[in-house]
């Protein structure tokens, strides 16, 4: 390597990275800060190149935004970087090798002895008849259309599924003018009522969620608890959906079906952590409240992996506010650890923040869990994986009919999960509906089989082949 | 106002704005074909993840419409099926 | 448990096992498949499916491919549903010496019975046109063929287990019941099952397998990687490779080895392979083995240059010293069969491996003698 290594490499330049990357510089060290964006921020606070001015009022604690890129501002960035692997270990340095979005023939190689890795999360999916037509978003798609590119998804919206994310996604696009038909929320939003202690001790949460609410009601936005989209219609673009009431398993209540019509519908079932960089280094996981494999970390942020630390959605799916503080925790951590001191104790204010936040994100994930019930909305036919168009016939027939006993076997037989996405959208639901046909529950191997990524983003084989050129010999 | 061609159609599009978003603010809701079913596809999860949104852009298959920042030069064609069917041997 | 009796135990559920269970079952006996993992979960959901003859000098395992090959053809019609493809080998050398290496290796092949066709540079096109036009030339061999090997697996237990055959995945075999020497079953985590036969089809740990058993089989994990490309329309016809990659299968050399090794699939991935490298179980991805195994691939065909990797995987290819697997009974320990240790070519002689032992276990005589095959050919008293 030409160059002298890093002290701490971000991979991630959302909340959490932001805020590793600042307390990183802080403490002194030597910062890359690596992004797949062009503009940081991450999926929070997705904006346009230049100025957030035109899209401030769709943003939450921008102020904090802004902060954290004034503290970040030290770091060399490399902004438009795929990471597509990393290597190395604590002893022998790291190397995080990435390829440039723009530059057809760019790849970047850099080395550091320190990682702080804050790669999000995207929107959990589960599969629904029809959900392939053009016109179903995710809610997540939604809002990055209009946050990052100020373009609604259509003129008559419904939004679906679980979790609090569904309401700052409505308000926006009320916002911005489109008729949001509904919000079809699966769960009970008095499930709150249960863990006031939760949320009172994050006021700001409460606030946060009182805004949407009355931006909702500003707009005349109806919001329908315990129900889904079920099925969405229309030949070549949605036109409609289907909305039923649930039961408590999330099975359709007979006779409650209703056709909704529409242009657009947005739906997200709270989030999936990306563990395809941290699970490359062979970090300890766990199953989260929510069901989401996430990475195992200590009060340091650190991974069981030594000189490995991961901080945001990665270790827990909470928010960008508790991402904010384990970035600050991991951010100063690796910095000093690689000064050769060991880390210093979490100054208490972060501490209990954290765990504020983390009490907050518990209830959140015991509030809006995803029941097994959508299972039955699906027809033999209905698509699991979107990229190689497997049916949930030929999921279950992986299992019934060959034998599949877990998620990863399932997806090898039937094909789900093994296109461009690699499983990133339909992982989620294979590994559900492969544990349902064998009559188990869903395991952190069952996660970790449709989880693990070892190219982590696609990369050409002339731009791989041209490694080897640089490099010189094999 | 700004465009790039699309199927031998303009389509505006302002700055910074991605390919796949202007396509949506144009009215267009898929630029894609499937290889199996031929089933039309165009953006889903907006973010690089899902991959759905792939087109073909100055004869570039493959690429993520939703990533792409669009730009006055571009050429940009529905893509069939897996983009390659000119190299079929 | 009594319940659980059977005729034959077949430890392994890959490809070996999955073969060997259909023609034990096919042939009426009772048959239960054990495996600690999954369905192919082990070296033969890492392979890429290759059925070959071409590979392979005139010899003991020659004739196991051939027999081999006929066989899976007989399966893909039997059987079904695991994307048999007889698509063909194409062997292609860059150098003229390369070249006259191939041809008369190919010479010897052909008098052993194996269908070839010699290329010259300016042929190459017509049957691969996207191949670099900077060859020497090649040899296509017609009786080359692929399967999906995952698929394979899962196809013939499911035939199997309709002929009455038990498969049982995430048990254990922790070691072996006994009457004096006679192996009588094995210990699982999940009970003892009694056996008149065990089979010991556990790939790469077949080693650990037979020493359960009290008895040494030397197999040893040589690692590889493949690279899986984004879906393609048909852009390579045949099974393509480099004349060195014969070299590098023979080689005893623990070093990286890597030549192109180049296929479609019916799911219009390409696979490239082909590396192998003495490293224990070490899962590390080895970006140095990407990037060669990339530079080959476009060497070879300069088309793919723009194409995009989306997906790796490793296995670990089961190899004995003498890079011959083991297949047959094993005199010291009565009851116990080995088939293991097929190195690259597991899925390619599973089929001949699985219908030997059933022949032998049946006290048939066997289609081709396995005398290469022994299991005690390593062991002192053959060196003494």
């Amino acid at each position: 390597m030409a160059t002298s290594p890093y002290d701490v490499a971000v991979v991630g330049a959302g909340p959490a990275g932001l805020a590793a990357a600042a307390a990183a510089l802080a403490g002194g060290a030597r910062v890359a800060l690596i992004d797949a964006g062009r503009q940081p921020g991450g999926q929070y606070w997705r904006h346009r190149p230049g100025d957030l001015g035109a899209v401030a009022d769709l943003h939450h604690d921008l102020r904090t935004f802004r902060a954290l890129v004034a503290g970040a501002a030290g770091a060399v960035t490399f902004p438009g970087h795929h990471v597509w692997t990393m290597s190395g270990s604590a002893a022998d340095g790291f190397v995080v090798r990435s390829v440039a979005g723009d530059d057809p023939r760019g790849t970047a190689e850099l080395a550091a002895r320190s990682l702080v890795l804050a790669p999000g999360a995207y929107d959990r999916q589960v599969p629904f008849r029809s959900w392939d037509l053009p016109g179903v978003y995710t809610a997540g798609g939604a809002q990055a259309l209009l946050k990052g590119n100020e373009v609604l998804v259509g003129r008559r919206v419904v939004v679906g599924g679980t979790g609090p994310f569904l309401l700052p996604v409505a308000a926006g696009l009320a916002a911005r003018g489109a008729r949001v038909v509904g919000v079809y929320e699966a769960n009970g939003p008095a499930g709150w009522a249960r863990h006031a202690g939760a949320v009172a001790r994050v006021a700001a949460k409460l606030t946060e969620g009182a805004g949407y609410a009355a931006a909702l009601a500003r707009h005349r936005v109806p919001f329908h608890a315990r129900q889904a989209v079920v099925a969405a219609h229309g030949d070549d673009v949605v036109e409609a959906v289907t909305v039923a009431k649930l039961d408590h398993e999330w099975r359709v209540v007979p006779g409650s079906e209703r056709v909704v019509e529409c242009d657009a519908v947005a739906v997200g079932w709270g989030f999936t952590p990306q563990l395809e960089l941290p699970l490359a280094l062979g970090v300890g996981t766990r199953v989260d409240a929510d069901g989401s494999l996430v990475v195992e970390v200590d009060e340091h942020q650190r991974t069981t992996v030594p000189g490995v630390y991961v901080a945001g959605e990665a270790c827990g799916v909470g928010g960008a506010a508790l991402a904010v503080a384990e970035g600050e925790i991991a951010g100063t951590a690796a910095a000093t650890a690689t000064t050769g001191a060991g880390p210093a104790a979490v100054p208490a204010r972060l501490r209990r923040r954290r765990r504020a936040l983390r009490r907050f994100a518990a209830a959140m994930h015991a509030v809006h869990p995803v029941r097994d019930g959508w299972q039955t909305w699906l027809g033999d036919d209905t698509l699991v994986c979107r990229c190689e168009e497997v049916t949930a016939g030929e999921v279950r027939a992986a299992v019934e009919d060959l034998g599949a006993t877990d998620p990863r076997t399932a997806k090898l037989l039937s094909r789900a999960g093994m296109g461009w996405c690699q499983g990133r959208v339909c992982g989620y639901a294979t590994a559900c509906l492969t544990a349902s046909a064998c009559g188990s529950a869903v395991s952190a191997l069952d996660l970790q089989g449709v989880s693990e990524r070892p190219i982590a983003a696609p990369i050409s084989l002339g731009r791989l082949a041209g490694d080897a050129g640089h490099t010189g010999q094999q | 106002m700004t465009e790039f061609e699309f199927d031998e159609r303009d389509v505006p599009f302002t700055d910074g704005q991605t390919v796949g978003a202007a396509l949506v603010a144009a009215g267009v809701r898929s630029w894609r074909t499937t290889r199996r079913e031929s089933r039309p596809r165009g953006v889903f999860c907006g973010i690089g993840v899902c991959f759905d949104c792939l087109v073909t852009i100055d004869d570039v298959p493959n690429q993520r419409a939703c990533l792409v920042p669009a730009a006055e030069t571009m050429v940009v064609r529905t893509q069939e099926g897996d983009g390659r069917g000119h190299l079929a041997v | 448990m009594p319940t659980d009796a059977a005729d034959v135990v077949v430890i392994g559920a890959g490809v070996v096992g999955a073969a060997t269970a259909w023609y034990a079952a096919r042939s009426g006996r009772s048959v239960t498949v054990v495996d600690r993992g999954s369905v192919a979960g082990g070296t033969t959901g890492a392979g890429e499916g290759n059925i070959l003859v071409s590979d392979k000098p005139p010899g003991a395992e020659l004739d196991l491919a051939r027999l081999s090959s006929g066989l899976w053809r007989e399966l893909a019609v039997e059987v079904g549903g695991f994307e048999y493809d007889p698509k063909g080998g194409l062997v292609v050398a860059s150098t003229p010496a390369g070249f006259d290496a191939l041809v008369a290796l190919a010479a010897e092949q052909s008098a052993a019975g194996i269908e070839t066709v010699v290329v010259p540079a300016g042929g190459l096109a017509e049957h691969e046109p996207h191949l670099t036009p900077s060859l020497a030339g090649g040899v296509l061999y017609p009786g080359d063929a692929q399967v999906q090997p995952m698929l394979a697996a899962a196809r013939l237990l499911r035939a199997a287990r309709a002929k009455g055959a038990r498969v049982r995945t995430g048990v254990e075999v922790t070691g072996f019941l006994r009457s004096g020497d006679r192996v009588t079953g094995v210990r699982t985590s999940a009970g003892d099952l009694p056996a008149s036969t065990v089979v010991n089809a556990a790939g790469t740990w077949g080693g650990e397998i037979a020493s359960l058993a009290g008895v040494d089989v030397p197999v040893l994990p040589r690692r590889g990687f493949i690279l899986v490309t984004e879906p393609l329309p048909r852009i390579v016809r045949h099974k393509v490779y480099a004349a060195e990659y014969v070299a590098d299968v023979a080689s005893d050399d623990a070093d990286l080895q890597t030549s192109p090794v180049i296929e479609g699939t019916e799911a219009g991935t390409i696979l490239i392979g082909a590396s192998r490298e003495r490293v224990g179980y070490d899962r590390t991805l080895s970006v140095r083995v990407l990037r060669a195994l990339a530079a080959q691939a476009v060497a070879l065909f300069p088309v793919l240059a723009g194409v995009q990797v989306i997906r790796t995987y490793r296995g670990f290819r089961p190899y004995c010293p003498d890079h011959l697997p083991v297949i047959g009974p094993d005199p010291r320990a009565p009851g116990l069969y080995h088939a293991c240790g097929h190195e690259g070519a597991g899925i390619g002689l599973a089929a001949a491996t699985g219908r030997l032992i059933a022949q032998l276990v049946d006290g048939e005589r066997p289609d081709l003698d396995v005398a290469p095959f022994r299991p005690e050919r390593f062991g002192p008293e053959v060196a003494a």
